[in-house]
């Protein structure tokens, strides 16, 4: 071996010269969708393509005796109005449920209602006409004989004997149903020297991404090809499932996805009426177009959260906490959705409370019920903001009642730093965590005396700020553990396929998808660095699922610890097989040799030897001047897949300074800061936007954002003015830091970032309300915090 | 409102003659009729501010508006200012500081925060905060896009940051 080789082979990829890991450079191809030139799915056109507008029902909970379509099918431009009942000879129903979720229950679901409807906004007809307005003016003469029934809301009282039954087939209305202990959880409470109890409820609320869900379904009858194009996290996802009801095979089935105009979980899921509009192509012939409007996201769109979840924390006078009880009840909707099932976020809490802290003793009970309600499932952070509320409002409640500061009860809580690898009393396995590091620079970060200071100031004269404290751990990089193992046939590998054209640039294929995360650029970044070329010169496409390999997509803070490490390794292949024909034509060996700037260069002094693209055009024009033997492979794929831990764990903690104006219960958000720790970064810049974005989603669900139903299972505020969402003039700067712990199972290092921001900031901000109000003497432990539940609370109105 | 009605205007510099029915609102039609897709459509009820164009030198949601009721007036759209250059290192901001992700609200945040900067050429954060405050942003959580638009503001007054 010459002392080349050795320097090649132990310098990390990740430190050559021209690296793009660690540093913030700008997204590529930002500027089609800064001059309005990207293709979102709603901006397409495809010859003879139709226009779908469903029917929904008005009612919760409904019988349909009847559906006379005659009066709207002679309208102008109806192409055809559609039944449940008829399109179900197009496309079968599916049920929700996943079989390690031991005892998910539930019903089938269709595409379009048939017989019974179950929740307010649930497709009855389809009228697919030549423009979208022919398509409502249609369906308001669709006339439906509904015979209402007894609708389910209140999940307090979803299991009671004498409340209906949704579906009769499955004898009640409990959807699922977990418990869990650990340790010895009564003799700890028994030893404690304080036990807190309180209840903590959130709001059921919605991604409201700025995009509507949208699809272009076009079934070719002369290539017997359906092409979907959708924006959708999960392209191979959809495939599969689109095949399978639709009784085609995957090779049958492409999924295209364009730009996507918003994500964050709502597009992870197959929704009834994207089935409909696949089904509506094929039996039509021609491509189909749905765009949810406004109203429709709101109706139809999966909610999340809604959980109302009593807790219990032991505690001793030295801020020893001794335990964690809890118990969780959640209502879904009528539907566990599709494929991914609604019972996962109640399975999360469990799995997550008590998950930053020492302390081995921790019973849990979920139960997630049906309701006459939209649909719930999976939405950004999933159970995290939950876990984090709950746990993190007991700890402060702790913290309270033996006198003790919240930053001193975590420090004495939190698990150590050196402590890993470890488990927590759930029995999730954590590699490397770094609550102290991160509550550290926190502290720092904020001048955390400094702003207790103030605060003390400032009560003096009557103004009432708090700070709020919140740690947390977030789920990444998931293994198959997530969905492969209970038979969802959702792929938790990813693959990157990457090779150098003739002019020396490089075309990088990927099965992760981007929505503005910055998947492109990372995995751009990626190549570049492991291979030698500038970034400029690496065009990554993502979403085809005719033209990547095959894998699992963006979602569940996966893209970069997952499909990065697919790049990586993918191009460490391609970099050697370029570095085997550049040692043949410059009579020299690979170990000798590297690649520095799109350039083949002697690996000891950097002396430039073969342009990459003269290298190029003697392999793929003159490869008749190659040495005998010689046969290039200038493209290289690999593939990842996590299987040391089923998920890698990051950290992190948030804190939240507020005032509270106790006379209109308005909460002013002053300043917000974060420490996470994502593992190796890859872009600053993008990891910082990630944790800022997931925190505002957090803040409105903290203080904005619920669907507020009537006692009928009516959605009483579908609409984007009366139900709030944070603008730019209530959100604060945002500071962000970072402790980087690499996970050891990748050779990249990186953890996901994407929900971290979202996991913990509505626990900060509530904590920092109840710190505000602690003079009044006042706890709140309910989100949103409206100036009407703060006011309330107050006793003021 | 089945009949069609003439209309005649100027969209980004082009003059435009279209017959249009009553109710075409005027997103609809830069989008469907003209297919100046860089106008989005994010709520259709005017909260979102995913629509916002120039009519006449002034931003509107082009959702509460009519077609017919831009007859003889001057529209201009994100792909209008892009290629005049007009927010050419507004956009170049946006870049540097990554102040978009999925990119669905921003054309209409370029098009209110020209907006801004053409009113008031020193706007401070709250202001800058204060005039987005029509315009809705899921991904960035709007500290990058306020980055964006100071650095903008004193690059045009010749204090770069």
């Amino acid at each position: 071996m010459t002392s080349a080789q050795e320097k090649s082979e132990t310098l990390s990829a990740l430190d050559r010269p021209n690296s793009y890991i660690g540093k913030t450079v700008p997204r590529p191809n930002l500027d089609r969708l800064m001059q309005g030139r990207g293709l979102y799915v709603s901006d397409m056109e495809l010859p003879r393509m139709a226009h779908v507008v469903f029917l929904r029902s008005p009612h919760a909970h409904a019988k349909i005796n009847g559906i006379d379509t005659s009066v709207a099918k002679q309208m102008p431009g109806v192409i055809a109005v559609v039944s449940g009942s008829e399109l179900s000879t197009v496309i079968t129903p599916w049920v929700g449920v996943l079989s390690h979720l031991k005892g998910l229950k539930s019903a089938p679901q269709s595409a379009i209602a048939v017989d019974r409807v179950c929740w307010q906004g649930e497709a009855v007809a389809a009228v697919v006409a030549s423009s979208r307005a022919q398509a409502e003016d249609a369906a308001e003469l669709v006339l439906v004989d509904y015979e209402e029934l007894d609708a389910v809301t209140d999940m307090r009282t979803a299991l009671d004997p004498t409340t209906a039954l949704i579906h009769a087939s499955l004898g009640d209305n409990l959807a699922f149903e977990r418990n869990h202990d650990a340790g010895a959880v009564d003799q700890a409470f028994a030893e404690s020297d304080e036990v807190v109890e309180a209840e903590f409820v959130f709001g059921r609320h919605t991604g409201v991404t700025l995009e509507p869900r949208a699809v272009v379904a076009d079934w070719n009858a002369a290539e017997a090809r359906l092409t979907i194009y959708q924006g959708t996290q999960a392209p191979h996802m959809v495939q599969n499932i689109a095949a399978l009801h639709l009784g085609l095979k995957e090779s049958q089935v492409r999924v295209v996805c364009k730009d996507v105009g918003g994500s964050f979980g709502i597009k992870v899921h197959i929704y009834a009426d994207e089935m409909a509009t696949y089904a509506l192509s094929k039996l039509l012939r021609r491509p189909v177009k749905f765009v949810a409007d406004r109203v429709e996201s709101f109706n139809t769109d999966i909610h999340a959260r809604d959980h109302r979840c009593k807790g219990k924390i032991g505690v001793k006078r030295d801020g020893t906490i001794t335990a964690f009880e809890i118990d969780d009840l959640t209502g879904i909707g009528p539907y566990s959705m599709y494929p991914r099932t609604s019972a996962i976020e109640a399975n999360q809490v469990v799995n997550l409370v008590g998950g930053p802290y020492v302390t081995r003793n921790y019973r849990a009970r979920a139960r997630v019920v049906f309701q006459n309600k939209n649909v719930m499932c999976q939405y950004r952070a999933v159970g995290h903001p939950i876990a984090c509320s709950v746990t993190e409002g007991l700890v402060d409640l702790a913290a309270m009642k033996i006198g003790m500061d919240p930053i001193e009860i975590r420090r004495r809580n939190l698990i150590a730093d050196d402590a890993y690898p470890c488990a927590s009393p759930s029995g999730l396995r954590f590699e490397q965590l770094s609550h102290h590091a991160a509550l550290a620079k926190l502290v720092k970060m904020m001048d955390y005396d400094a702003l207790r200071a103030e605060q003390a100031a400032l009560r003096a004269k009557n103004i009432h700020r708090g700070i709020g404290i919140a740690s947390f751990i977030e789920v990444t990089n998931p293994s198959a553990a997530f969905y492969g193992v209970g038979g969802a046939k959702i792929s938790s590998q990813d693959g990157v396929a990457v090779r150098l054209d003739a002019q020396g640039s490089v075309i990088c294929q990927t099965s992760i998808t981007e929505q503005g995360q910055g998947s492109e650029s990372l995995t751009a970044q990626i190549v570049g660095s492991v291979l030698g070329v500038s970034m400029d010169r690496v065009r990554v496409i993502l979403g085809d699922t005719d033209n990547t390999p095959y894998g699992g997509g963006t979602w569940a803070s996966r893209g970069a610890g997952i499909g990065g490490e697919a790049a990586l390794q993918a191009t460490k292949v391609l970099r050697k097989n370029i570095l085997d024909v550049a040692a043949a034509v410059l009579q020299s060996t690979p170990g000798e040799l590297d690649i520095v700037n799109n350039g083949v260069v002697n690996a000891i002094d950097g002396t430039p030897r073969i342009d990459l693209s003269e290298l190029a055009r003697i392999v793929y024009f003159r490869p008749d001047t190659l040495p005998p033997g010689i046969q290039a492979e200038f493209m290289a794929t690999r593939h990842f897949v996590p299987r040391e831990y089923p998920f890698a764990f990051t950290n992190g903690v948030q804190a939240s300074w507020l005032e509270v104006d106790t006379d209109t219960g308005f909460v002013k958000l002053l300043k917000h800061w974060v420490v996470e720790d994502c593992g190796t970064i890859i872009n600053p810049q993008l990891v910082d936007e990630q944790i800022r974005g997931g925190v505002v989603q957090g803040l409105g669900a903290a203080l904005f954002e619920k669907c507020v139903y009537d006692e009928r299972g009516q959605l009483t505020n579908a609409n984007m003015a009366d139900y709030l969402v944070p603008m730019s003039g209530e959100m604060p700067d945002i500071d962000v830091g970072h402790v980087v712990s690499p996970t050891l199972e990748t050779e990249l290092g990186a953890k996901g970032a994407g929900e971290a921001g979202t996991a913990g900031a509505a626990a900060a901000v509530t904590n920092a309300v109840n710190d505000a109000l602690r003079p009044l003497g006042t706890i709140i432990t309910e989100i949103p915090l409206t100036p009407q539940v703060i006011l309330t609370a107050l006793g003021r109105i | 409102m089945t009949t069609a009605v003439a209309i005649s205007l100027v969209v980004n510099g082009e003059h435009v003659e279209a017959n249009v029915l009553p109710r075409l609102n005027l997103a609809d039609f830069l989008r469907e009729h003209l297919e100046l897709t860089g106008t989005h459509v994010g709520c259709e009820h005017g909260v979102c501010g995913a629509c916002t164009v120039r009519l006449n030198g002034d931003i509107v949601r082009s959702c509460l508006l009519l077609a017919v009721q831009t007859h003889n007036a001057t529209v201009e759209t994100i792909e209008g200012v892009s290629d005049s250059g007009e927010i050419a290192d507004l956009q170049s901001a946006f870049r540097e500081r990554n102040a978009l992700q999925c990119g669905f609200c921003t054309p209409g945040m370029l098009m209110a925060a020209q907006d801004l900067l053409k009113q008031s050429p020193c706007p401070g954060r709250e202001q800058i905060r204060e005039h987005l405050s029509g315009n809705y942003c899921r991904c960035t959580g709007y500290q990058a896009i306020v980055d964006a638009i100071e650095i903008t503001a004193r690059a045009r007054a010749g204090r770069l940051p």
